[in-house]
């Protein structure tokens, strides 16, 4: 989220889209319900009536996968009636930007297009994107027509794009009725007004798809055009779905970063000098903060809480002990589990989730996962992923794979800090002790590490030498000393206190010390205190930070995390800066600086977020000082009190190389503006915009488990899955309970009346849903809050199916997962699968 | 005993003007005290932030002092400033997480073929965990890749999770990934 729960009730028009707010995080209704108490609109659009639609003023339906045909409509309809804040639009983002000649858009294609190749790899196809550069000056800034008159700048552009949206074609896409569509488009458009603020609240129903990135982007150029980004009550707020995805995101529990949003290093880049000059942008623009130039600093001290004192100037930081990706490969969830469908990867861990269950395309999961030689299963409790081997339809004689599974503690029999949606990292606190003989995540990976340390140390004591002699033949492969040891022996592993994990070490070095005595700015800091926060960090080794974006959460000043004070911030509007710690500096409201204009005033004088309070003379300012929220960069405003530009003036969107928000984007794989696409399996014959049928950049996969059927008679109902509130995920931590499970207790499909008439289904009996994947045994839950869609000339039925089941539990051993049906194919941009869109057939048993 | 909700308040009225024996046939008043004493005389408290969708609601756990030093009860923290009190069903549950008797107390094996667990200890399980990592990771170990760029990792070792773990658990089970080599780094933020 750019901003955060609490900042919901700030809004004057909250749109939910893509989520379901109300069942799957139903204390952020909270917030909601006092917006509309103030006099909020509240839309919801989405496929079902869903219980956060009953809460609606305005609610209307699309079909799955279509939402940017009518985010698109929205765009052209704001262009059309002038309803774009024009101050914010100028001045804020790049729609006066110049585009290069290069760039075209043909028959649902962009230029510089280049169609995949069979057997080299999953994608489908790629981009050139340097065709859509922009066009600069001779020192490199980007021109401008701030008249925005130019056939060629961005604004002129995004409108021929979007011409093609007009209502009648959405409506035909979407099957949202013309009326609804106009609906939507008025209330929500009308917050471009300025002072005015609306919001988006979105979820898993965007990013599941093939063109699931394009679908946020669309509505982060609404939120542009409208001047809702850096404002009280509006933002882009992605809800996220667990209670630390955003800290595990932060600290890159993924292939393609480092912690703090660094990225992962590419084969060519074999030097860190190498490393650093690829991902260090450089502005020549005086007004152009550009955050990420400070790139080396947060890269070094990252280094340095990796290997603390082995790592050197000299040897580059210990940069090359840590692995590269291949310059074009891709090490994904898809791609994990496709190579190991292709019996490539031979260990596994699965650490805390359920893959069995939670990834798409579970049948091809769970095949892979019997071609493994071990895994290492840590959970709550017993999951399908850890007892795959004796699932459904497995035979446990034929499975080879040794399976090791560890008992983990449960949240509150331990101590550390989790990180909200709303960027809030909170601290929680031991209750009981472990249950049992289970253990904090932290000690199992201490002491896990600490044994892999002990093999590979040359210098073993002379007891372990014996005992492995002893063991004749596996002495030989088990010898002390190993391949590569150096990132093992030189990896800092000081974060026990008496044997046991200690978060509170861990959390120190993730915020980062001085390593020798430094003065920055006529200030003397100590060796071995910490860092005040990441400005100060420093690229030549003598700081450390884990993850630089937290560097400001545990200081010489305690923990900030732990912080309870529930006083406002003098503006009142929810920021709490003393409750809890938010990244980045404790930043509550993200871009803060475009809530003022150019003079640093706010633009809305009653629920303002920051407020340039600089002394003044002759109607120019002459100090700076900042009110309110910890301002996006402590620099002067744009302009003084008399209208002059300032030289030394920030443009407000720091983390962007030239300081504007990105209404064209030219770093996606898929385009630099959004366009509709239907999804990999779809519905309809033709795509009513263009040519091209599908993302032609989708990623898709070929093995035999990877099959996929549009406009296939054999599967004619669009599926998606969703949550409900009583279960969490694959419900591996909800299922074993008997409350929940009283409340939700099986699987189910739901469906419309009218679907459920045509295949003579009843309420409430056991039903087959099937894909070109797999088929799942679900109860028949016949509703009103699936309608027919009618979509250019035919009827569209949709159905969907929870994703929180598997066989483990309930006992019965009946309830399965609807990822056997969903397919592992997805987004180019994040390789997401598209789980929110695909075709089933429903049957009676 | 059928009694009508009138019934009942009269009842009850009674109770609480001062009668020690209600027409109930029982006395209401020893149990309210006992179910306080609980919380109040016995219990520890701690806060904690829900562990379920990342909405962050604050609850207060109470933990026995007494016996088997298990939780007590689980509920919505007034004092936090996003939930202020309030819970969703998962989060009121929360205390059927941990007190749940079908929960994993000790490690367990699974060998080839076989169709079985068996429980072994914590220092067995993670000293053969430590020799496959490395017996796989030592096999695999590619210094340069096929265009002759250094590269010092192995793709035969795979990792998932996890958005459960808490920021400190994930930035050290990170480190020990990327300094095993592995590149095949995932997680619950993919999906």
């Amino acid at each position: 989220m750019t901003n955060h729960w609490i900042d919901l009730k700030n809004s004057d028009c909250i749109l939910i889209m893509g989520s379901n707010a109300a069942e799957n995080h139903p204390i952020s209704f909270k917030y909601v319900t006092e917006a509309m108490r103030n006099g909020a609109k509240l839309i919801s659009v989405d496929p079902r009536f869903t219980k956060t639609s009953s809460k609606a003023d305005i609610y209307t339906a699309l079909r799955s996968g279509t939402d940017i045909a009518f985010l698109g409509g929205m765009i052209k309809y704001i262009l059309d009636n002038n309803l774009y804040n024009k101050d914010y639009t100028v001045e804020y983002t790049n729609a006066s930007f110049i585009v290069g000649k290069d760039f075209t858009f043909e028959n649902g294609l962009f230029s510089g297009y280049t169609k995949g190749k069979e057997g080299q790899g999953p994608s489908t196809g790629s981009y050139d994107k340097a065709k859509w550069a922009f066009e600069v000056d001779e020192k490199g800034i980007p021109k401008m027509d701030k008249t925005l008159q130019d056939p060629r700048c961005v604004f002129q552009l995004m409108k021929k794009h979007y011409e093609r949206y007009t209502p009648d074609v959405v409506s035909t896409i979407t099957g949202t009725s013309q009326e609804d569509l106009l609906t939507v488009y008025k209330t929500y458009s009308a917050t471009g007004e300025t002072g005015k603020a609306g919001t988006i609240m979105y979820a898993m129903g965007w990013t599941q798809h093939t063109v699931g990135t394009q679908m946020i982007r669309t509505m982060c150029m609404i939120q542009l055009l409208l001047g809702n980004m850096g404002v009280a009550g509006g933002g882009v707020n992605a809800l996220r779905g667990e209670s630390n995805v955003q800290g595990s995101t932060d600290h890159a529990l993924l292939w393609h970063l480092w912690p703090g949003y660094l990225k992962g290093p590419k084969a060519s880049q074999d030097t860190l000098t190498a490393y650093n000059t690829k991902w260090t942008p450089k502005s020549s623009d005086p007004q152009s903060v550009n955050w990420w130039q400070n790139y080396p600093k947060y890269a070094v001290s990252m280094l340095k809480s990796f290997f603390g004192d082995k790592a050197t100037k000299e040897n580059d930081f210990g940069y090359s002990w840590l692995p590269k990706a291949d310059d074009t490969g891709s090490y994904s969830w898809f791609d994990i589990f496709d190579a190991m469908y292709k019996e490539k990867i031979k260990g596994f861990f699965s650490w805390g989730q359920n893959p069995a269950c939670s990834g798409s395309n579970s049948g091809k999961t769970r095949q892979a996962l019997e071609k493994l030689e071990w895994l290492v299963n840590v959970n709550l409790f017993d999951n399908e992923t850890g007892s795959f081997w004796r699932g459904p339809g497995v035979d446990p004689k034929k499975v080879k794979t040794e399976v090791f599974m560890l008992p983990a503690a449960v949240s509150v029999e331990k101590e550390g800090s989790i990180i909200n949606s709303g960027r809030w990292m909170q601290w929680r606190y031991q209750g009981p002790k472990p249950m049992g003989d289970s253990r904090p995540d932290g000690d199992i990976i201490m002491e896990l590490f600490n044994k892999i340390k002990e093999l590979y140390h040359k210098d073993a004591p002379v007891a372990n030498k014996g005992k492995n002699n002893k063991k004749g033949k596996k002495s030989n492969q088990n010898s002390k000393g190993g391949v590569f040891p150096e990132p093992i022996l030189n990896l800092k592993w000081d974060y026990e206190t008496n044997g046991a994990y200690d978060p509170h070490k861990a959390a120190k070095e993730i915020n980062g010390y001085f390593l020798n005595d430094v003065t920055i700015k006529d200030k003397q800091y100590k060796k071995g205190t910490l860092v005040p926060n990441f400005t100060m960090l420093q690229a030549d080794g003598s700081t450390s930070s884990g993850c630089w974006v937290y560097c400001n959460s545990y200081t010489e000043d305690g923990n900030m995390a732990a912080r309870r004070d529930t006083q406002d911030a003098p503006n009142n509007i929810g920021l709490y800066p003393k409750f809890a710690w938010a990244w980045p500096l404790n930043r509550r409201i993200l871009y803060n600086r475009a809530s003022m204009n150019p003079k640093g005033e706010p633009w809305n004088k009653d629920k303002w977020v920051v407020k340039f309070a600089g002394e003044q003379k002759d109607g120019k300012w002459t100090t700076t000082k900042w009110e309110g929220d910890i301002p996006d960069g402590p620099a002067f405003p744009l302009q003084n009190p008399d209208g002059t530009k300032r030289e030394d003036g920030k443009n407000p969107f720091i983390m962007q190389k030239d300081g504007y928000g990105q209404i064209y984007g030219p770093g996606l794989a898929d385009g630099p503006f959004p366009e509709h696409y239907e999804p990999l399996e779809c519905p309809v014959e033709k795509n009513y915009l263009s040519p091209q049928m599908v993302n032609p950049t989708a990623v898709v996969y070929s093995t035999d488990q990877d099959s996929h059927a549009t406009c296939d008679p054999r599967f004619p109902f669009v599926g998606t899955t969703y949550r409900v509130c009583e279960h969490w995920q694959t419900g591996l931590m909800t299922r074993p309970q008997s409350w929940l499970m009283e409340l939700q207790p099986q699987m189910f499909v739901e469906m419309s009346e009218e679907l459920a008439a045509l295949r003579g289904i009843k309420n409430g009996e056991r039903v087959k849903v099937s894909s070109a994947r797999g088929e799942v045994k679900c109860t028949a839950m016949v509703t009103k809050r699936f309608k027919p869609f009618k979509i250019g000339n035919g009827i569209v039925h949709q159905v969907g199916v929870p994703w929180h089941f598997g066989w483990r539990w309930p006992d019965s051993g009946a309830e399965e997962s609807a990822n056997l049906l969903t397919p592992s194919a997805g987004d180019p941009n994040t390789r997401i699968p598209e789980t929110k869109a695909f075709m089933v057939n429903v049957t009676k048993l | 005993m059928d009694l009508n909700r009138r019934e009942f308040i009269q009842v009850t009225s009674a109770t609480a003007a001062g009668l020690a024996v209600s027409t109930l046939g029982f006395d209401l008043m020893p149990v309210k005290a006992h179910a306080q004493m609980l919380k109040t005389k016995y219990a520890k408290e701690t806060t904690t932030i829900c562990c379920y969708c990342a909405v962050g609601c604050g609850a207060i756990v109470h933990t026995s002092q007494r016996g088997d030093g298990r939780v007590i009860n689980i509920e919505g923290d007034p004092d936090h400033v996003i939930n202020r009190g309030a819970l969703c069903p998962k989060g009121g549950s929360m205390k059927q997480l941990v007190e749940n008797e079908n929960r994993l107390t000790r490690p367990m094996y699974r060998a080839p073929f076989s169709d079985e667990w068996q429980a072994v200890s914590w220092d067995w399980a993670l000293e053969h965990i430590a020799q496959k990592i490395k017996a796989t990771r030592d096999a695999t170990f590619e210094t340069k890749n096929s265009k002759g760029q250094v590269v010092n990792r192995t793709t035969a070792i795979a990792s998932v999770g996890s958005a459960a773990m808490d920021n400190e658990e994930c930035w050290t089970y990170q480190a020990m990934l990327r300094a095993l080599g592995l590149v095949y780094i995932e997680h619950q933020a993919r999906i």
